[in-house]
């Protein structure tokens, strides 16, 4: 009779042991994909948006300008270009462009995109000028970053 | 036998709080991750002209011009435009269907044409004396080569000049935001042309034919070579100066 009482006891619980394992899979899959990110922004970017828009393949041979108003309000409203981590004037995008360009395989040079990230609201003129200064360094590929939409 | 119960190894270390780390790792790396590829619209900067007398004189059929003044207002070519307007605007004056005079000139180019141009380029790169001459010759045969292998899959096209091209202007206080959307707009169009004629000749979208598989290469380049991409990423213009 007690034997037959015990088989009859609830449900045993759920052995929680791959708990832990399941969760470090987890873990794993964003530690793979998590790309921390490089820059401190310090002017306010909102991407326009496009929507015939290409990927950039290799990450690696991207480098980024930003462009739009700095986030600090004590230096104003005007669109400011931001290079690396700091502010910069348009004539360091020669010697930022050569030296991105130094820091490359020889065999890769050629393949530099230039990602250009500029707030929507900004005026052409800034941007052209950006663009003559990428010109006159000899660095033609470019991109204008947009978010994916419509 | 009593003195070895008294002596127990030690106790099996407790892994309940295994979890709880795992999860704090993975709530940092949550909270971290961008899963954000960069995505945009690609642009070829022409390279810095040192002497301007040398920039040849475009026919102006063969130049398709859009402007944006400083209140993002379009014009094209004269008119005023909606931005809505200018996707078929960019298709009609790549395609030129009905052969208007303002539109660039198309011109048939067949199997007979083409074979004939390899030809002469081959015969010019025999009787060539200098290296430079030479090289010219040998640039226009490998041209025309790549139009025979185009032909041999699409069968004859209507070819642009080489001059047509889109030319985008912008005013000084052009918004980057209208920019992009006239740059977005264009791009359709062209992508619309490419789509079209791949649909017809290969039964697929010229988006879904794959780069990177070795049968679909030359069908991208046959399209790319009938609707070359061509939006001129112009010299800057003083648009007040005109006025």
């Amino acid at each position: 009779m007690s034997r037959f009482k015990e088989k009859k006891s609830g449900t045993p619980a759920i052995s929680t042991a791959s708990l832990p394992d399941i969760i470090f899979m987890l873990l794993f899959f964003f530690m793979v994909t998590t790309v921390m990110r490089e820059v401190d922004l310090k002017v306010k970017v909102v991407l326009p948006e496009a929507k015939e828009v290409a990927k950039l393949e290799d990450k690696a041979l991207v480098d980024y300008l930003y462009i739009g108003p700095p986030m600090d309000k004590q230096l104003g409203t005007e669109p400011m270009l931001q290079l690396n981590d700091q502010f910069a004037k348009l004539e360091e995008i020669d010697p930022w462009v050569k030296a991105n360009t130094e820091r490359r395989d020889e065999v890769l040079r050629g393949k530099i995109t230039r990602s250009l990230k500029v707030d929507k609201d900004t005026y052409m003129k800034f941007i052209t000028d950006v663009k003559q200064e990428l010109r006159k360094s000899n660095a033609l590929k470019i991109n204008y970053s947009t978010a994916r939409g419509r | 036998m009593l003195k070895k119960r008294a002596k127990p190894g030690p106790g099996e270390i407790n892994a309940g709080s295994m979890a709880d780390i795992a999860f704090l790792l993975l709530i940092f790396f949550l909270v971290t991750t961008t899963m954000d590829t960069d995505v945009g619209i690609l642009r070829l900067l022409p390279p810095i002209v040192e002497d301007q007398e040398q920039t040849d004189i475009v026919k102006e059929r063969n130049v398709y011009v859009v402007l944006i003044n400083d209140a993002d207002q379009l014009l094209v070519e004269g008119e005023p435009m909606d931005i809505k307007d200018l996707r078929a605007g960019a298709k009609e004056f790549m395609e030129n269907p009905a052969n208007l005079e303002n539109m660039p000139e198309k011109t048939r180019v067949t199997k007979d044409v083409v074979q004939q141009r390899i030809a002469e380029n081959k015969a010019g790169v025999a009787a060539a004396t200098d290296d430079k001459q030479k090289a010219a010759y040998q640039e226009a045969v490998t041209k025309w080569e790549a139009k025979l292998s185009a032909i041999d899959l699409i069968g004859p096209y209507n070819e642009l000049p080489p001059s047509a091209v889109i030319s985008l202007q912008t005013g000084s206080k052009t918004s980057y935001d209208m920019y992009v959307q006239v740059q977005n707009e264009l791009e359709s169009g062209i992508r619309e042309l490419r789509d079209e004629l791949s649909q017809e000749k290969f039964g697929r979208k010229f988006t879904e034919l794959d780069e990177k598989k070795e049968e679909d290469q030359p069908k991208i380049k046959a399209i790319r070579l009938v609707y070359p991409q061509r939006i001129s990423e112009a010299e800057p213009v003083d648009l007040t100066k005109k006025n």
